[in-house]
């Protein structure tokens, strides 16, 4: 092992760098030994900051997004539209349509997907909490934004089924060809529903 | 003997589970090499070469490279997507069903040529025509005949003895029908209709063309889905996970029309 002449809080923290999402073993070393050069503040902010993820945390009692009080920072907004909803698999799926600024509705958090090969069904994400939610009133459109894959083909076609009212309009997030894709290595699938989809331009 | 470093197979995708950030590692089903596992790299991010062409229940030409531990998927061409099956709930459920159990009952690398096309022609079935309860029994009964676990239907399991044109009774643990005369010595057994067990045996040994011209009504196709489906849970040793959704979409949902 390289790491015996090492002291062991320097091993450690390497240890748990290597272990997030996108940083291999060179990348842990270099953090690591980058925060031991750090002022004693800095450091102290970024364990805070940590540390603050896992505390005071929950579901928004409207939409389910993550917040740190009753209801999100997008549900207490008072200039968003509020007879929309845009339905997504995870909180995580918020922020790239935030950033987008095309938006100015509401969300309403899945906490999964429907997969049956798996044992997920309906009633095991946050199905029953989105029907209570529409079944309030007020709503005038639904716009799903699972993911383009099959389950999430399979959620959106699922609420589409539950939700029959005229007054509400469900609409899916149009699929297609991604930006800076090839039409050389489109699948059938995702070719034909961007034909389907064509706009004039 | 020295193996090549690349293969060519053409595969359906049965599951996908998700590798690190965006990879995903996928069972398929292939008709030289029977179930593989292989890694197809960047599935999950939206720019991806292999993207719609490694969806599940997708019947593509694949390239694939040996590695270390898990194989990896370097090309994949669609051969047919079943369209019909991604854009219909009900199909679609059907399909996944199939895949289910597709994986569940075959053995990694045990070739089975006719499982592959008993799967790639039943995925057909649901994306091409309305007969999806046939298609799905007649799918059944072959899959458990050529894995190996074909139902006796001819003869009692525990006499032997010829059946007769009555009422019998089929006992999952047993493998097949028991005459009226042992039925006191299997307690778990269930009662099975004439007419059920003609068009199992029948589904057990015809073509599809002509198990499509058998007339189902409902309470017989409600019998036959129950005894295949104890049977196979019996096989299994455990649920089959994806009938729950199939079952569920039977029933018209609690609706919201307010
Ligand atoms: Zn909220
Ligand atoms: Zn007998």
């Amino acid at each position: 092992m390289e790491f015996t002449t090492t002291a062991e809080p320097i091993v450690r923290l390497i240890e748990e760098f290597g272990k997030l999402p996108g940083i291999g073993p060179k990348s842990a070393q270099r953090l690591t030994y980058y925060l031991l050069q750090s002022p004693p503040e800095r450091v102290e902010t970024l364990a805070e900051a940590i540390r603050g993820i896992k505390q005071g945390l929950r579901l928004c009692s409207v939409c389910l997004n993550i917040t740190d009080s009753e209801t999100c920072i997008i549900c207490c907004d008072d200039n968003r539209d509020r007879s929309k909803i845009c339905i997504v698999e995870e909180p995580a799926d918020i922020l790239p349509l935030e950033r987008t600024r095309k938006y100015r509705g509401l969300y309403h958090v899945l906490h999964g997907v429907i997969s049956p090969g798996d044992g997920v069904g309906p009633d095991d994400i946050k199905l029953n909490e989105l029907i209570m939610r529409i079944q309030k009133g007020g709503i005038d459109e639904v716009i799903l934004a699972t993911n383009p894959n099959l389950e999430g083909d399979a959620t959106a076609m699922y609420i589409q089924r539950l939700i029959t009212s005229p007054q509400i309009q469900v609409t899916r997030l149009a699929r297609g060809l991604p930006f800076g894709g090839d039409l050389e290595y489109a699948d059938d699938v995702t070719l034909s529903r961007a034909l389907e989809g064509r706009q004039s331009i | 003997m020295t193996q090549l470093r690349v293969y060519q197979t053409e595969a359906i995708v049965i599951k996908r589970i998700k590798l690190g950030e965006a990879d995903r590692i996928l069972t398929l089903y292939t008709p030289e090499k029977g179930k593989i596992r292989a890694v197809a790299k960047g599935t999950r991010r939206p720019i991806s070469k292999l993207g719609g062409h490694v969806e599940l229940l997708t019947h593509s030409q694949l390239l694939i490279a040996r590695g270390r531990n898990l194989d990896i998927i370097t090309q994949a061409q669609t051969i047919n997507s079943f369209m019909p099956i991604k854009n219909d709930l009900i199909r679609l459920s059907q399909g996944l069903y199939c895949a289910e159990l597709v994986d569940a009952f075959a053995a990694e690398h045990i070739e089975s040529v006719e499982t592959f096309h008993l799967f790639r022609d039943t995925l057909d079935r649901l994306a091409n025509s309305d007969m999806s309860a046939i298609a799905l029994r007649y799918f059944e009964l072959q899959l458990v005949n050529y894995l190996g676990y074909r139902p006796q239907l001819q003869s009692c399991t525990l006499c032997n003895k010829g059946i007769q044109p009555e009422i019998n009774y089929f006992s999952s643990s047993q493998g097949g029908i028991i005459c009226p005369q042992c039925v006191h010595e299997e307690v778990l057994s269930r009662r099975l209709s004439l007419n059920a067990l003609k068009v199992l045996r029948l589904w057990q040994n015809c073509d599809y063309a002509i198990a499509v011209r058998i007339n189902v009504n409902d309470e017989l196709a409600k019998e036959l889905e129950t005894v295949i489906r104890d049977y196979l849970k019996y096989l299994l040793e455990k649920q089959i996970k994806s009938t729950a959704f199939l079952d569920a979409l039977k029933v018209k949902p609690a609706a919201i029309d307010n």
